[in-house]
């Protein structure tokens, strides 16, 4: 069976719009502009798409919470913010098929009802962001984009499309903190509800999609909703761009078909660990998700099911690979600080809470702590979870709680039973003293 | 030093407000285009500037300043390195290079060359994880770094 390629077809120059419509490019636009828009969220549904951003959220049902009537205007957010560690797929399609996240752009404001459009791209993606402006510059001068696509589609509906670039901040990839981060203001998400779809950008309807979920759109109403549904995880349908880092020996983005198992990824395309060692851990998902245990990959499929059956999340696709020899406290000492690096400061939890997470573990880092340590930064964590307004609060708490979970032997092998404090006063003492510590569910 | 922004920025600047439904929105990409006229560096000129631009109070675009990194509240070099140390980079052996470019240079996380020619900043993953370990220098990326391969691309900035 050759492989299916939905996102990043191998095919030369196919982010050159000549060529990209020389394959039928925008033709699928057409299709859809010709169908009732509920029609096509109906295509989208069926076809079983889930989102690529992390959430793994129905599109098609996403797209449903959009009012049909209102009297306010109506946004699209592509997100491209593109920042988790680990995660670099949707650069891949800005460079090399932009056209089709274009085109799937325009089916989604169809089906929605949207007239105004924003790219997201992250700041730092400065060649990208570029690369992105060329290509829809183009379909504008093509009549695809605009008030001129009227009359190259022979429709009434017409849409803008902006690109807005971010300015180095990994918290502007929350979908509420993102359209902040458009209205002009700091990145805060906001809380929830209302949702976005009730009262998003200044307040009206917006829907917020991943760059990689729209791309597959034009493919879907191209080829029809069963032939998507019917492409790897049936619950989880598709091709998922895999970004593989890490100790491998061919790191990079392979897109292949969901469910494809984690082992298959890391041996067979992505070339083995280097040295042929052995495989300490695996974080499948981009820096937040729950890290995998190398003795137990086999069987574990790459798909919202498999990996949910496996203790951790597929998040963005972004599997960062760790050698045997692979330090963890400093490996978790680094993914802390960048959430410490990177929290909003707006929930005192999340605020804190890195902050101390990340005080523990250069401590921890330093062989300066204690076994008690352990257990207190386990709670620190677990305090944070649950309690903020966004995700930041568990994607900085998930790879500390779970790495401490999972390679606990890992910790207490580098943690001393007693530390020589420094100063001995009360304050510091007390983190020798006995004190009841909550239970750890493994 | 004052800050006015060149006949051609107030081009661009009108045509970034028309994207938006409010001039407001435009805050972001005219800190941008303000930065680049200014060296690379917002300084309170700057802000003042902007904020009557787009008629809205000074603390709103300070806020907006501090809150993201990519604007600078300070100068940077002709060169302004960006090293990422992040978890994809740090696997593939970030930290000895990040650490001989601070030597060679002399400087360390957010400092500035004497000369004013290189600035550097340890930042957060900026997608190059398959490419790992990589920097960007001013808006180019090198990726697939060794030691000396780092060390030659910045010796070789004129």
């Amino acid at each position: 069976m050759s492989e299916i390629k939905i996102v990043l077809p191998d095919i030369k120059d196919y982010h050159i719009l000549e060529v990209y419509r020389s394959h039928g490019g925008y033709e699928n636009a057409k299709k859809a502009f010709s169908m009732s828009s509920d029609d096509v969220i109906d295509i989208v549904k069926k076809s079983g798409l889930r989102g690529r951003g992390g959430a793994a959220f129905a599109t098609g049902l996403k797209w449903s919470f959009m009012p049909k009537t209102t009297d306010k205007p109506k946004y699209l957010c592509i997100n491209g913010d593109e920042s988790e560690p680990g995660s670099f797929k949707d650069r891949q399609i800005f460079e090399f098929n932009p056209h089709q996240m274009i085109e799937g752009i325009l089916i989604t404001c169809y089906a929605i009802g949207v007239k105004t459009a924003y790219i997201y791209i992250r700041g730092e993606y400065y060649k990208w962001i570029k690369l992105v402006q060329k290509a829809l510059q183009d379909a504008y001068d093509a009549g695809l984009v605009g008030e001129k696509m009227k009359e190259t589609y022979g429709t009434d509906f017409a849409c803008e499309i902006y690109v807005h670039s971010g300015a180095g901040a990994y918290i502007c990839g929350e979908e509420s903190s993102l359209m902040n981060s458009i209205e002009g203001k700091r990145g805060y998400p906001r809380v929830k509800p209302p949702f976005p779809a009730q009262n998003g950008l200044w307040g009206c309807p917006t829907t917020i999609n991943n760059v990689e979920t729209l791309t597959n759109v034009p493919a879907i109403i191209k080829n029809g909703w069963e032939w998507f549904a019917g492409i790897g995880a049936p619950k989880h349908p598709g091709t998922i761009l895999f970004g593989v880092s890490g100790h491998v020996n061919k790191p990079g983005v392979y897109e292949l078909p969901s469910g494809t198992l984690l082992t298959d990824i890391i041996y067979k395309y992505a070339g083995g660990v280097p040295g042929d060692k052995k495989i300490k851990a695996v974080i499948p998902g981009g820096s937040s998700m729950p890290p995998l245990r190398g003795d137990k990959l086999e069987g574990v499929t790459m798909d919202a099911d498999g990996l949910r059956a496996a203790g951790s999340s597929i998040g963005t696709g972004g599997i960062i690979v760790m050698d045997e020899d692979t330090d963890l406290v400093a490996v978790l000492l680094r993914i802390t600080k960048f959430y410490h690096h990177e929290s909003c400061g707006q929930c005192t939890p999340c605020r804190e809470g890195t902050g101390w997470m990340e005080k523990i573990l250069k401590r921890m880092n330093k062989g300066e702590a204690s076994k008690a340590d352990i257990d207190l930064l386990y709670r620190v964590a677990t305090n944070i979870e649950g309690n903020t307004i966004c995700a930041l609060g568990e994607a900085a708490a998930w790879p500390v709680r779970f790495t401490l979970e999972r390679f606990r032997d890992e910790f207490e092998k580098a943690m001393k039973d007693e530390v020589e404090m420094p100063v001995k006063n009360q304050v510091h003492s007390m983190r020798h003293t006995k004190i009841p510590i909550a239970p750890i569910h493994h | 030093m004052d800050f006015k922004f060149t006949e051609e920025n107030i081009g661009k600047v009108s045509r970034i407000i028309q994207r938006y439904p409010e001039k407001k929105a435009a805050v972001m990409p005219v800190l941008y285009v303000a930065q680049e006229q200014n060296g690379g560096w917002i300084s309170n000129e700057v802000v003042k500037s902007v904020s009557q631009v787009l008629e809205i109070t000074e603390e709103e675009v300070m806020g907006v300043v501090t809150f993201y990194t990519m604007y600078h509240q300070k100068p940077v070099g002709k060169y302004h390195i960006q090293f990422c140390t992040n978890v994809s980079c740090m696997l593939r052996g970030a930290y000895p290079i990040w650490d001989s470019i601070r030597e060679k240079l002399g400087i360390d996380n957010g400092g500035v060359t004497g000369d004013g020619k290189y600035s550097l900043e340890e930042v957060e993953c900026m997608g190059s994880c398959g490419t790992a370990p990589m920097m960007a220098i001013n808006e180019d990326f090198f990726e697939n770094l060794t030691k000396d391969e780092a060390l030659r691309i910045i010796e070789s900035l004129k």
